[in-house]
């Protein structure tokens, strides 16, 4: 327990993601097993003792404390595990002799009932000291919330044993803590886990930003960028699941797209919602914001479902019949794909259609003329490559529709956090309500903090700091007197914001030093790119 | 529980900006310019420049001169020597134990007693002297940690996590937030004490505090300024400086530093995080929970008054332990010396 509480306390301090990585990864590396599978499965979320939960603690501690005094203790310290493990009535300083491992912590949760919890949780706290207690209790209620994501943690594993963190990725799915097949293959060459038997999650293949690259239409195809958000389907042993980018499960946000894949296969596509109010060119997917309506829900309403139903756009197919088809070429991989579009439940799938190009020149033209709100730019695969998880240089490009640009001016700025916490680098934006020589205000259009290089950054920091007319705590308030050109992809109507406006992915195209602040745009200019 | 009969006070008024004696127009750590002040140390929150008259210990006088440059009449205090405020009013200093020169006063009237403790701590503090139990009717004391999350640890492994964070980086340096007055000295010293002898570096707010703590005889090693030096000397070094230091343009002189920061608020998680600290240490200059409630013990006043910090909890435990107890409302005094 002492080494794990070392790696709570040193991950809660530490902002780098590197230097959190270099933590876990010596941790794993270190400690034996099967105590690092339990510290592993705390880190990922994946560890859950129904007999521990945050009131269990609050009445464990009204028993020992004057309730007025723990009242007061948990407003001061806003978190309920802490102020346990601060207010926990122990000798402080004394080093505890008797400290339990994190295996036996967890056999010992697993046997608490709600019965039990309140005599046994006390005596594994009296074995602690405050920083063990905190550890515990985070562990013991599956909240670590230590700025360390599933994701980190697996990929400090792959680093940890230096394996490759897709394969990784792959297996994680098919494994329970304390993941001891993992461990064996990851630290001792065993052989991996199974994979056969469960939905697992393959790591998506990724592109390159296309920038300057030319390509021949004899290599690559070409099809559209669809702007939804990349899916994965997996059905195997009757079960179906929908994995996001991340590799999280979306079943239940999406319910009527894991009913809709019966026979055992993994397909790749862009998930969207059917649009009533815009043909486009392939037809019936909404804009992204609409989308938005049905992600990060658990639960979806009948009204849901029948208003914004989904569906997904596929490319590309990875298992079907149980007959792994990665290793195949695109253009194979493409033929099985269109093969399949029989089995599949129209309302429910669609094949993204590749663009008929007969060179780049002509497929540029073709991309300059995309009206579609739900065209995010186009895709360029190699027609030979295998499917491959990750960004493979050369194999697969996207090339995003051009950047939409405004000339903003610069209004407040905050101070970074990490690395950037000495200098100003969150940025706030306005554009003018009318005509600024006839009295218009600017109003906050967005917020941006990337997009400048470093030494811009340097030359925007030093302007906050000669320019500021207000501070408001880590907020400073600029005379506004500079213009940013600011690139975004898109911008939406926002009741959230004054302007009405708001604007996705925007950031700090260029500093218009050029530029006086009244001849910045106005609301009306950056309204009429609203494509809703 | 103490049986004394209660007296009434009235001669002492707190007031929102110090507490007044009125036989003697004397304020006790003044946040307003007054006549005549007394003053327990020299924390800006307490010693404020611009009064008529000041009563201190030589070392706090020494402090405020550094600080807002000579006062009107400065009359220096002698520990545990009685003086005469006139009005039937007698004043005594006794160590605080809080920074160098920190006291309690003793204030006597019509043979009532009541101490004033400005800020104090019990644990052992080689920059000044321990802090002395007075008994009295009236204890008026600080509560700036006055919540029973606080419980300081012993220095001594707060010092092992600064010297292994050191160790950790030969190609950095560790920067401590601490602040002038007091903090920097101790932390100074206690590296010293745990074996460290290297030169320590210090960010220009702190030099001048550092030469008055020599001069007034608090040996401090080899002190080193880090202002005007390359950043490959700073490599493997400990630099002290202000905590608003820290995350200021200051900093960036600072080869790859670990930022660390030595207050009693270093204790709970969210208030480190806050201030984008990477190693704290608990650190802290005045009374932990445990120290608070058994000074009460130790004192065993019939009235306690607490002035400034969290004094709901405070009142909470002497109510709890059958003590009378009542918080005085005062302002501007801040966590200057947390
Ligand atoms: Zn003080
Ligand atoms: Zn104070």
């Amino acid at each position: 327990m002492r080494a794990f509480a070392t790696l709570v306390d040193r991950l809660t301090y530490t902002r780098s993601r590197n230097a959190k990585l270099d933590l876990i990864a010596e941790y794993l590396r270190t400690t034996p097993d099967p105590d690092r599978g339990w510290a592993l499965a705390a880190l990922t979320g994946a560890l859950d003792f129904p007999a521990v939960k945050s009131g269990t603690i609050r009445n464990l501690l009204t028993e020992r404390v004057d309730p007025v005094l723990y009242t007061l203790s948990r407003d001061y310290v806003g978190d309920t595990a802490e102020t346990a493990s601060l207010l926990w009535p122990a000798p402080e300083g004394e080093t505890p002799t008797d400290e339990p491992g994190l295996s036996e912590v967890v056999d010992l949760l697993r046997a608490m009932t709600r019965g039990s919890v309140m005599t046994e949780l006390p005596k594994l706290l009296d074995r602690l000291d405050a920083n063990g207690r905190y550890a515990l209790l985070k562990f013991a209620t599956g909240a670590m919330r230590i700025g360390v994501s599933a994701r980190l943690a697996r990929v400090a594993f792959a680093q940890a044993f230096d394996v490759p963190v897709d394969a990784v990725e792959e297996y994680w799915h098919g494994v329970d803590p304390p993941y001891p097949t993992l461990f064996a293959w990851a630290a001792d060459g065993a052989d991996p886990p199974r994979t056969d038997l469960v939905p697992l999650f393959r790591p998506f293949m990724l592109a390159h930003p296309l920038e300057d690259t030319v390509v021949s239409m004899d290599d690559y195809a070409a099809e559209w960028k669809w702007d939804g958000i990349r899916v994965q389907l997996v059905h195997v042993n009757g079960e179906t699941r929908v994995y996001s980018r991340s590799g999280d499960d979306i079943s239940a946000t999406f319910p009527e797209m894991a009913e809709a894949l019966d026979f055992p296969a993994v397909l790749d596509g862009e998930l969207l919602v059917r649009g009533t109010h815009q043909g486009g060119e392939q037809g019936g997917a909404a804009s992204f914001n609409a989308l938005q309506q049905r992600l990060g829900r658990k639960t979806v309403s009948k009204k849901m479902l029948r208003e914004a139903p989904a569906f997904v756009r596929l490319y590309d197919v990875l298992l079907r019949d149980g007959e792994d088809l990665r290793e195949l070429g695109w253009a194979q991989r493409r033929e099985h794909l269109e093969l399949l579009m029989d089995r599949l439940d129209p309302e429910r799938f669609d094949l993204s259609r590749l663009i008929e190009a007969d060179n780049f020149a002509d497929l540029a033209a073709i991309r300059e003329g995309a009206r579609d709100d739900a065209i995010e730019g186009v895709m360029l695969k190699r027609r030979d490559a295998p499917y491959i998880a990750g960004r493979k240089v050369g194999l697969w490009y996207k090339w995003k529709r051009d950047p939409l640009l405004i000339d903003c001016v610069l209004m407040y700025a905050q101070r970074g956090s990490g690395k950037r916490s000495s200098f100003y680098s969150d940025f706030t934006f306005g554009c003018w309500d009318g005509d600024p020589d006839a009295g218009a205000e600017l109003l906050p259009v967005g917020k941006a903090y990337f997009g400048f290089t470093d030494d811009e950054l340097k030359w925007l920091d030093r302007h906050v700091r000669q320019n500021t007319v207000n501070r408001f705590g880590p907020v400073r308030e600029t005379d506004k007197s500079l213009v940013l050109e600011v690139a975004f992809d898109s911008v939406h109507e926002s009741k959230r914001h004054k302007s009405g406006l708001a604007m996705r992915f925007p950031r700090i195209n260029r500093i218009r030093q050029d530029k006086p602040a009244h001849e910045a745009d106005r609301i009306d200019a950056l309204k009429a790119l609203v494509r809703d | 529980m103490n049986t004394r009969a209660l007296p009434d006070f009235s001669w002492l008024s707190p007031d929102p900006h110090g507490i007044f004696v009125a036989p003697c127009n004397a304020w006790i750590d003044p946040s307003k310019p007054v006549e005549t002040a007394l003053v327990t140390h020299g924390h800006a929150d307490h010693a404020r420049g611009g009064h008529a008259r000041v009563f201190a210990t030589r070392e706090t006088l020494a402090i405020m001169n550094l600080r807002y440059g000579a006062a009107g009449d400065e009359i220096a205090v002698p520990l545990r020597e009685p003086v005469e405020l006139g009005g039937g009013v007698t004043a005594t200093y006794f160590p605080a134990g809080h920074v160098l020169g920190s006291a309690q006063i003793l204030l006597e009237h019509g043979g009532e007693r009541v101490v004033v403790t400005g800020d104090y701590k019990r644990r052992p503090d080689p920059t000044c002297e321990p802090f002395e139990v007075v008994p009295c009717d009236v204890f008026i004391t600080e509560a700036t940690f006055g919540l029973p999350v606080f419980r300081h640890p012993p220095i001594a492994g707060e010092m092992r996590k600064l010297l292994y964070a050191r160790e950790q980086r030969p190609d950095g340096c560790v920067a401590v937030g601490a602040y002038a007055l007091g903090k920097a000295q101790r932390v100074i010293c206690e590296l010293r004490r745990a074996g460290y002898h290297e030169p320590i570096y210090l960010h220009g707010a702190l030099e001048k505090m550092c030469g008055l703590y020599e001069e007034l005889g608090v040996p401090l090693g080899a002190l080193r300024s880090a202002t005007g030096i390359g950043k490959d000397e700073l490599k493997g070094q400990i630099v002290l400086c202000p905590p608003s230091a820290l995350n200021d343009r200051w900093s960036r002189r600072l080869p790859d530093p670990v930022t660390a920061m030595a207050s009693g608020w270093m204790r709970v998680r969210q208030r480190a995080r806050q201030r984008n600290v990477e190693l704290p240490l608990v650190i802290s200059d005045h009374c932990d929970w445990d120290e608070l409630t058994q000074t009460i013990r130790d004192v065993d006043p019939a009235e306690t008054w607490v002035t400034h910090g969290r004094e709901e909890a405070l009142l909470r435990w002497c109510q709890l332990n059958q003590r009378r107890a009542r918080a005085l409302a005062m302002v501007g005094y801040e966590d200057e010396d947390d």
